[in-house]
């Protein structure tokens, strides 16, 4: 993974194109500050943020800006070539990769981690598992009350993410279209769209009647996980490192930074170390580290 | 400036006159590029958004347009959920704001003690200064909640929250627009009210406020416009589900505002795409309702002038 990297020590880069730190590739490193913009996701955000810091405080030469505002934000930000690294939580559709090519701009994908998605209620309610049928129900309106899934008679309110969201894309995809590509189902038109993933919490914390779904790594103790099960046969699985990596919990997927070509000097360096050794600070900020790295 | 350079030129000193009149003019040339500028500007803005916003009224056709399932990920554009979200938000917002605001500004203007106004006054501009992500939090973490459990809504994230939130921030606006209302009644009508035995509660409700209403429509109609426009509160509070409100009871359901939904997918859509302009075209009819309520406010004051002040 990091063979050719001794020889790319990029410094005297303080431009935002990669071309730059290509061209100075080789230079000796020096106190100039390489800076890289790291855009998206908001699932990724928090990850990105801690790799960001940990890997600034052993390379001060290196400044690593990073935001968030959804992975379609990113993308179109790498699209527009603004920014070096595009966080996402989702692959690059065929339409995105096609407008990036006609930028000029080839996008790289990489995997950096993997992702449960945790469906969460408030824990008052008595709800423990729900198939993804029924998840399915419930999201596009079948199900109305929890009283349907084994519940009490309370109205259900479905909370969502807004739709630039990676995880949007993928709850609709692989629950409510249940991962069939024929299927036409949409978000029931009852969905709350939170513009954050605070958003969501703040209304599962007190609304017993509330339902929604976010990365693992924003489940806080105030929320109640649901169990997930493929068939009402079970088995009800909880998210976890375990269950994602022996693929039992059926809701999970990876996670992806997208470069602006093949990635070249500081930034190609970052990225190894992310898919390395920075692998050891996933699982603290409630992800799974990718299978076979040592985190 | 003139009357300091008249008696100047009657002693004969030319070359300063002729400089006095060249700053004069320069002055005055500037002030009214600065000026038409401003409208410049609005126009340009308006340019602006027509270009970017007109194509999504050939691209989707009218039916769809306003049909009522706004899905912009999968291409279907119907903005009518959001229209009706907008106006209900604003209307329950101002059937909020009227009362308190009109009560507020009689009781500063008409009956609180001078102390007490002195210290009223500041407090309501203040109060205009609030950031709204402020209030809209305040509203999420505390509006919310109240609504749900003493209203028994299924949940707190409703128009009703959000119209609470904007009431709050349309407030100071009216206010103040309705006490220069209040204030421009002449103090004959007071003491005629009065002399004609009537109590000052009785003159206050019968004459003054009478004669000050056309002032007071304006204030409403500023506040609308404060509300509908409004985002990042509304944002917050109102749940932003595309529902089409079509009983009493969507007062207690979320909604999606029209600012709301700009706000929320402006980041992600790719430039030139049917979604980005759908979203100008939002905002074309964002503008134009914005314009209609300006233009109603306009006009109040214009009848108000005409009829001399009153009335």
């Amino acid at each position: 993974m990091c063979a050719c990297l001794s020889a790319v020590l990029a410094a005297g880069c303080t431009g935002r194109s990669t071309g730059n730190a290509a061209a100075t590739a080789g230079a000796p490193a020096s106190a100039t500050i390489t800076s890289i913009q790291d855009t998206g996701s908001d699932t990724l955000l928090n990850l990105a943020l801690a790799w960001a810091e940990r890997y600034m405080s052993e390379n001060p030469q290196v400044r690593i800006s990073v935001t968030g505002g959804g992975s379609g934000t990113g993308i179109a930000s790498l699209i527009n070539g603004t920014i070096q690294i595009a966080n996402a939580s989702r692959e690059m559709s065929a339409e995105e990769i096609a407008q990036a090519g006609k930028n000029g701009i080839l996008p790289v994908k990489f995997i950096v981690a993997l992702d449960a998605i945790a469906v969460v209620a408030n824990p008052a309610n008595p709800v423990q598992g729900l198939t993804l049928q029924q998840l399915s129900d419930m999201y596009t309106g079948k199900i109305t009350r929890w009283a349907g899934v084994g519940g009490e008679n309370r109205p259900v309110v479905l909370l969502s993410r807004e739709s630039n969201s990676g995880t949007y894309v993928y709850f609709l995809e692989q629950v409510i279209r249940l991962g069939s590509s024929k299927s036409t189902a949409l978000f029931s038109p009852e969905t709350l769209l939170m513009p954050s993933s605070q958003g969501i919490s703040a209304e599962v914390e007190q609304n017993p009647n509330a339902i929604g779904y976010d990365g693992l790594g924003y489940v806080t103790t105030e929320q109640k996980t649901i169990a997930v099960a493929r068939t009402p046969a079970g088995p009800y699985v909880l998210p976890s490192a375990r269950t994602v990596l022996d693929k039992s919990y059926p809701v999970s997927r990876p996670l992806f930074m997208y470069t602006a070509g093949e990635p070249t000097g500081a930034v190609k360096k970052y990225l190894d170390w992310v898919i390395g050794d920075g692998q050891k600070l996933v699982r603290e900020v409630g992800f799974v580290p990718l299978a076979g790295s040592g985190g | 400036m003139t009357g300091l350079a008249a008696p100047r030129a009657a002693t004969g000193s030319t070359p300063r006159t002729r400089r006095t009149r060249f700053s004069e003019f320069a002055l005055e040339t500037l002030i009214r590029v600065l000026g038409f500028s401003t409208i410049g500007f609005v126009g340009l803005i308006f340019l602006f958004l027509l270009r970017e916003g007109l194509p999504v009224f050939f691209e989707v056709p009218p039916g769809s347009l306003f049909s009522a399932r706004w899905y912009p990920t999968f291409g279907i554009f119907g903005t009518l959920p959001l229209i009706l979200g907008s106006i209900l938000v604003t209307v329950i917002a101002i059937v909020i704001a009227l009362p308190l605001g009109v009560a507020t500004a009689v009781f500063v203007r008409e009956a609180a003690p001078r102390w007490a106004r002195e210290i009223l006054k500041p407090i309501i501009e203040v109060l205009a200064g609030i950031p709204s992500v402020v209030l809209g939090f305040f509203g999420m973490t505390f509006v919310a909640p109240l609504v749900r459990e003493v209203l028994g809504a299924p949940t707190g994230l409703t128009a009703f929250s959000g119209a609470f939130i904007l009431a709050y921030m349309a407030l100071p606006t009216i206010i103040s627009v309705a006490e220069d209302a209040l204030d421009s009644v002449p103090k004959a009508y007071r003491d005629a009210g009065l002399a004609m035995g009537a109590t000052k509660w009785q003159t206050i409700w019968r004459v003054v406020v009478p004669a000050a209403r056309s002032g007071i429509l304006t204030a409403v109609m500023l506040g609308m416009g404060r509300a509908i426009g409004e985002t990042m509160a509304v944002m917050m509070v109102t749940g932003n589900a595309a529902v089409l409100p079509t009983s009493l009871a969507s007062i207690l359901q979320p909604v999606r505002t029209m600012t709301a939904t700009i706000a929320a997918e402006m980041g992600e859509v790719a430039r030139g795409s049917t979604h980005y302009h759908a979203l100008f075209g939002i905002g074309i009819i964002l503008f134009v309702l914005t314009f209609v309520i300006n233009l109603a406010a306009a006009s109040a004051i214009f009848q108000k002038r005409r009829k001399g002040g009153l009335r």
